[in-house]
C-alpha cells in the first residue's frame, strides 16, 4: 500500500529545565498558534506550533521540562526519542532554554543535547535577572566552547526573540554534526564505543553521532531488574548494556557517576570561562521574602491565608458562572422543547445531548479558576514554597508536598483537582493523589447532606450545645479527610509501592507572572478537559438518560416512567444488597441517578416521590421522605439511615465526570475503574457498619 | 531522624561543605547527581522547613530543596 506523500514540516524541538521560561519562549515564538496532540502511548500532551522563519515553514515542538535526558519511564523517554528521531522524523534543530542565573546546572542538559550532534540553539533566558545582579555572561565564548548558536533572551518582554528566530533558521539549515564538541566521557569511553558499535550494527540508528548519544543514554537509563519501563530497546542491546554495567560494578566503578561527573566537569570549565560575577553578591529580594514566607509562624499564617483565599474564590467566584451556565442550559432545553415535536428523539436531544453538554460546560468555571490560581502560584514561585512547607505533613501518608493544592481543591470539585495533579512530577505520586482525591468531600455532596440532615432531624435538634445538623456536617468533612489520607497511606503500601521518587524541588526566585502565558495555559487546560473528558461525560449522560427513560411507559407521569425504567428496575434489583445499609429501592434509584453528579440525587428522589421541582431546601420532598416507610410500616428515613446514606455519599465514587477525568489524566481505563471499585467497596462496608452496628445498639431509630 | 556526622543532613543552617559521595537507591542517586550534586560541588544549607524537613540548599547558584532522607545519603567533607 502506498500512502499519499505528505512532506512533514522540519521539526524544531524546544527543551529546557523546569522554570527556565520554556513555555514563555515557546509562546513568544509561536504566537499562541499552538496545537495539542498526544505522544503515542503516553498521557503527555505534545504541544506544537507552525512557525515561518526566513520563508521556511517549521514545526516547533515543546518537550516536557526536565533536568536531563535520562529516563526510567516512557514519559521521560519522550525527550530522547524525539531528539534522536525515534518516534517522529529527526529534528532539524533543537532549542535549549537555559536560566542564565543557573547556568551551572542548565548546561548539563544542554551538553547532553549537543552531544547528539543535532544543531542546537541555546537561549540564555532570564538575562534581565542576571544583568540586574551584575553577572556578565560571555555569549561568544559560550558558543565557541559548545558549538551551539547562543542567543540572549528576555522571554517575558519579547527580548531577543527575533535573534532567536534567526538563530533557529541558521541551525535548521545545518546538517547534524558527527563530531560534536562534547566528546565521550573519558572514563567510560571504551564501554560507550562498544555499545555504539552494537547500536550501529543493529541498525537502530544510522547516524554515528546519534548512536553515541544513545549509548550514553542506555547506560544511564536502563535498569537491571526490569525496573525501568522503557520501550524500543532491542533485547541484544539491553543485554549488552546491562553486562557493561555489571562488569563495571564488579570492578568497583559507578557508571552513572562517571558519565554525569564528566559532563559536569565540562560544565564547570565552561561556566568558569564565560561567567563573571561581581565580587560582592548582594542579598537577593527572594532571600528576604523567603525569610518570611518559609518561616514557621509568619509563613504558616501567609500560607493559611493564601489557601483560604484560593479555596473561597473557587467556591464563590465560580458560583455565579455555574448558575449562569445552568440557567442557559435550561433555557436552551426549554427552547428546544417548544421548537421540536414531542417524541423520543426530542427527549434525547433535550435530556440527553443538551443536558450532557451542560454537564461538561458546567465544570469550565472551576477548572479555569483553579488553573488561573495554580498558574499564578506556580509562575510567581510560591507553589514550590507551599510544597516545601507542607511536604513533611503530606509525606506522613505517602503523598508529597505538591499534592497539597490538588487535595485542597478536592473540597470544591474533584474534576479540576484531578487535572491539577499535573504539577506533581512523579507518575506514581500523581496517580496516588488522583485516586484518593475524590474522597475529599466536594461541593456537590453538600445538597445531599443538607437534604438528609434536614429530613431526619427536626429543626433545632441539638447534641449538647451544637445543632445536630452542624455536628453531622462537620463529621462528614472529617470522615472525608481521614478516609482520603488513610486511603493514600494504604495504597502507597500496596498497589502503588513502586520505587520512591526523591523530592527534588527547585525554589525559583519570586517573579511577576506574565498574564499572556498564564491565560494561554488556562485555555490549554480547559480545552484539554473539553476534548479529553468532555466527550466521555457526554456519552455517559446519554447512557444514563436512556437508563432513566426506557422502556417507555406511554403517557404515565414522570414518577411512573422512572419507576418502571431500567434504572427503576435496577433500583428494585439492588434492593436486597442495599437493604442492610438502610436503603430501599427508591433510594437505590436516587443513587443510580446521582452517578450523573451527586446533587442529582435530590432531583431524582423528587421524581421517584412524585414531587414537582424538588430542591434540597424544598419542604415537600422532606415531608415525603419523612413519611416514607418500608412495606412493613417501619420508617425509612430514620436518623440512622440518614447517617448511613451520608457516609455512603462521602465515600462512594458517585460521579461519572471524575471517572472521565481520571481516565483522561491516567491514560487508561484501569485506574478509574480501580478507583470506582475501591471507593464503592469502601462506601458499602462503611455504611453497612454504621447501619448494622447502630441498629444493634438501638441508636437513631426513632 | 538523627543525622550521621559527615552527611549533608548534619550540616548546620548557614553551613557550607563540599559533596564527597552520594549513596542510596540508584534512581535517587542519579537524580541528585544530574541536578548537580556531583562530588566536588559546594553546597550551602540555607534553611529548614518549619516542620524540620525538607531542607533548602544552595547548589551551583540555584536553590534546591530535598528531604532529609536523601540528604542522609550525601556525604560531605
Ligand atoms: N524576569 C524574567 N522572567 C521570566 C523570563 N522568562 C520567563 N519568565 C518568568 O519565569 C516564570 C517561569 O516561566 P515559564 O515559561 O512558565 O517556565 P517553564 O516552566 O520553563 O515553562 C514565569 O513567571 C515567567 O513569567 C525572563 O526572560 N525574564
Amino acid at each position: 500500500m502506498t500512502l499519499p506523500q505528505v512532506t512533514p514540516l522540519p521539526i524544531v524541538l524546544v527543551a529546557g529545565n523546569p522554570n527556565s521560561g520554556k513555555s514563555t519562549i515557546f509562546n513568544a515564538l509561536s504566537g499562541s498558534r499552538a496545537h495539542v496532540a498526544n505522544y503515542p502511548g503516553v498521557t503527555i500532551d505534545r504541544v506544537s506550533a507552525p512557525v515561518t522563519i526566513d520563508g521556511r515553514d517549521l514545526e516547533l515542538v515543546d518537550l516536557p521540562g526536565t533536568y536531563s535526558l535520562s529516563a526510567r519511564s516512557r514519559e521521560e523517554q519522550i525527550a530522547v526519542d524525539s531528539l534522536l528521531g525515534r518516534n517522529l522524523p529527526s529534528p532539524a534543530a533543537m532549542v535549549v532554554v537555559v536560566d542564565a542565573a543557573a547556568l551551572g546546572r542548565a548546561l548539563f542538559m544542554a551538553l547532553e543535547v549537543i552531544a547528539t550532534g543535532v544543531p542546537v540553539v541555546i537561549a540564555v533566558n532570564m538575562s534581565d535577572e542576571v544583568a540586574r545582579d551584575g553577572i556578565v555572561i560571555d555569549l561568544a565564548k559560550l558558543g565557541a566552547m559548545t558549538g551551539a548558536e547562543v542567543v540572549r533572551t528576555v522571554a517575558t518582554k519579547g527580548g531577543g526573540i527575533a535573534n532567536l528566530k534567526a538563530a533557529i533558521g541558521r541551525a535548521a539549515a545545518r546538517a547534524p554534526s558527527e563530531a560534536p564538541l562534547v566528546e565521550r566521557p573519558a572514563a567510560v569511553a571504551l564501554d560507550l564505543a562498544a555499545l555504539e558499535a552494537a547500536i550501529l550494527a543493529e541498525q537502530v540508528l544510522e547516524r554515528p553521532g546519534a548512536a553515541r548519544a544513545w549509548a550514553t543514554w542506555l547506560l544511564l537509563s536502563l535498569d537491571d531488574d526490569g525496573a525501568d519501563d522503557l520501550i524500543g530497546v532491542p533485547p541484544a542491546l539491553r543485554t549488552l548494556t546491562l553486562d557493561i554495567r555489571r562488569r563495571a560494578a564488579a570492578a568497583g566503578r559507578n557508571v552513572d557517576l562517571e558519565i554525569i561527573s564528566s559532563f559536569y566537569q565540562r560544565v564547570d570549565t565552561i561556566v568558569e570561562a564565560v561567567v563573571t560575577r561581581p565580587p560582592e553578591p548582594r542579598r537577593h529580594q527572594t532571600d528576604r521574602i523567603d525569610a518570611v514566607l518559609t518561616h514557621g509562624l509568619y509563613g504558616g499564617a501567609v500560607f493559611a491565608v493564601v489557601m483560604l483565599v484560593v479555596f473561597q474564590a473557587l467556591f464563590t467566584w465560580s458560583e455565579p458562572a455555574i448558575a449562569l451556565i445552568e440557567s442557559g442550559v435550561a433555557g436552551v432545553q426549554a427552547l428546544a422543547a417548544t421548537a421540536l415535536p414531542a417524541g423520543p428523539l426530542t427527549d434525547l436531544i433535550i435530556n440527553g445531548i443538551i443536558a450532557g453538554v451542560g454537564n461538561v460546560v458546567v465544570f469550565v468555571p472551576q477548572i479555569g479558576l483553579l488553573f488561573l490560581f495554580i498558574g499564578l502560584l506556580e509562575d510567581s514561585g510560591y507553589l514550590a514554597r507551599v510544597a516545601f512547607v507542607i511536604d513533611r505533613l503530606m509525606r506522613s501518608v505517602g503523598l508529597n508536598g505538591r499534592a497539597f493544592v490538588p487535595m485542597l481543591s478536592g473540597f470544591s470539585c474533584a474534576v479540576p483537582a484531578v487535572m491539577a495533579t499535573r504539577t506533581i512530577e512523579s507518575r506514581t505520586d500523581r496517580l496516588l493523589t488522583m485516586l484518593v482525591l475524590p474522597l475529599m468531600s466536594c461541593s456537590a455532596r453538600l445538597p445531599v447532606y443538607v437534604l438528609v440532615t434536614a429530613t431526619v432531624f427536626a429543626p433545632g435538634t441539638r447534641f449538647g450545645y451544637l445543632s445536630a445538623g452542624a455536628v453531622l456536617l462537620f463529621a462528614m468533612y472529617m470522615l472525608s479527610v481521614v478516609a482520603a489520607l488513610t486511603a493514600a497511606a494504604v495504597l502507597r503500601r500496596t498497589v502503588l509501592k513502586g520505587p520512591g521518587a526523591p523530592l527534588v524541588l527547585e525554589l525559583p526566585p519570586y517573579r511577576l507572572p506574565a498574564p499572556r502565558v498564564l491565560l494561554f495555559n488556562v485555555w490549554q487546560r480547559v480545552r484539554a478537559f473539553l476534548i479529553g473528558a468532555g466527550t466521555v461525560i457526554l456519552a455517559l449522560t446519554i447512557v444514563l438518560w436512556a437508563l432513566l427513560s426506557y422502556p417507555r411507559a406511554g403517557d404515565a407521569s414522570a414518577g411512573d416512567q422512572l419507576r418502571q425504567s431500567f434504572a427503576g428496575r435496577l433500583g428494585h434489583a439492588i434492593e436486597p444488597a442495599i437493604e442492610p445499609l438502610g436503603f430501599d429501592w427508591r433510594i437505590g434509584v436516587g443513587i443510580i441517578g446521582a452517578f450523573a453528579a451527586r446533587e442529582v440525587f435530590v432531583s431524582t428522589l423528587a421524581i421517584v416521590f412524585d414531587i414537582e421541582s424538588g430542591g434540597a431546601e424544598d419542604e415537600p420532598l422532606r415531608d415525603a421522605l419523612r413519611a416514607a416507610t418500608w412495606p412493613d410500616g417501619r420508617r425509612l428515613m430514620t436518623p440512622l439511615a440518614g447517617v448511613s446514606l451520608m457516609v455512603f455519599f462521602v465515600l462512594a465514587c458517585q460521579c461519572m465526570s471524575t471517572i472521565a477525568v481520571v481516565r483522561r489524566e491516567s491514560g487508561t481505563w484501569t485506574w478509574p475503574l480501580f478507583m470506582l471499585a475501591y471507593m464503592t467497596v469502601l462506601a458499602y462496608a462503611a455504611s453497612l457498619a454504621v447501619y448494622q452496628i447502630g441498629s444493634r445498639l438501638g441508636l437513631g431509630l426513632g | 531522624m538523627t543525622s550521621k556526622p559527615g552527611s549533608l543532613a548534619a550540616l548546620p543552617v548557614g553551613g557550607t561543605a563540599i559533596v564527597s559521595r552520594v549513596r542510596g537507591e540508584r534512581a535517587v542517586v542519579r537524580r541528585l547527581l544530574e541536578i548537580g550534586l556531583v562530588p566536588g560541588t559546594k553546597v550551602t544549607l540555607r534553611r529548614v522547613a518549619p516542620m524540620g524537613d525538607p531542607i533548602e540548599l544552595k547548589v551551583r547558584n540555584f536553590t534546591l530543596s530535598i528531604r532529609r532522607s536523601e540528604a542522609l545519603g550525601i556525604d560531605i567533607e
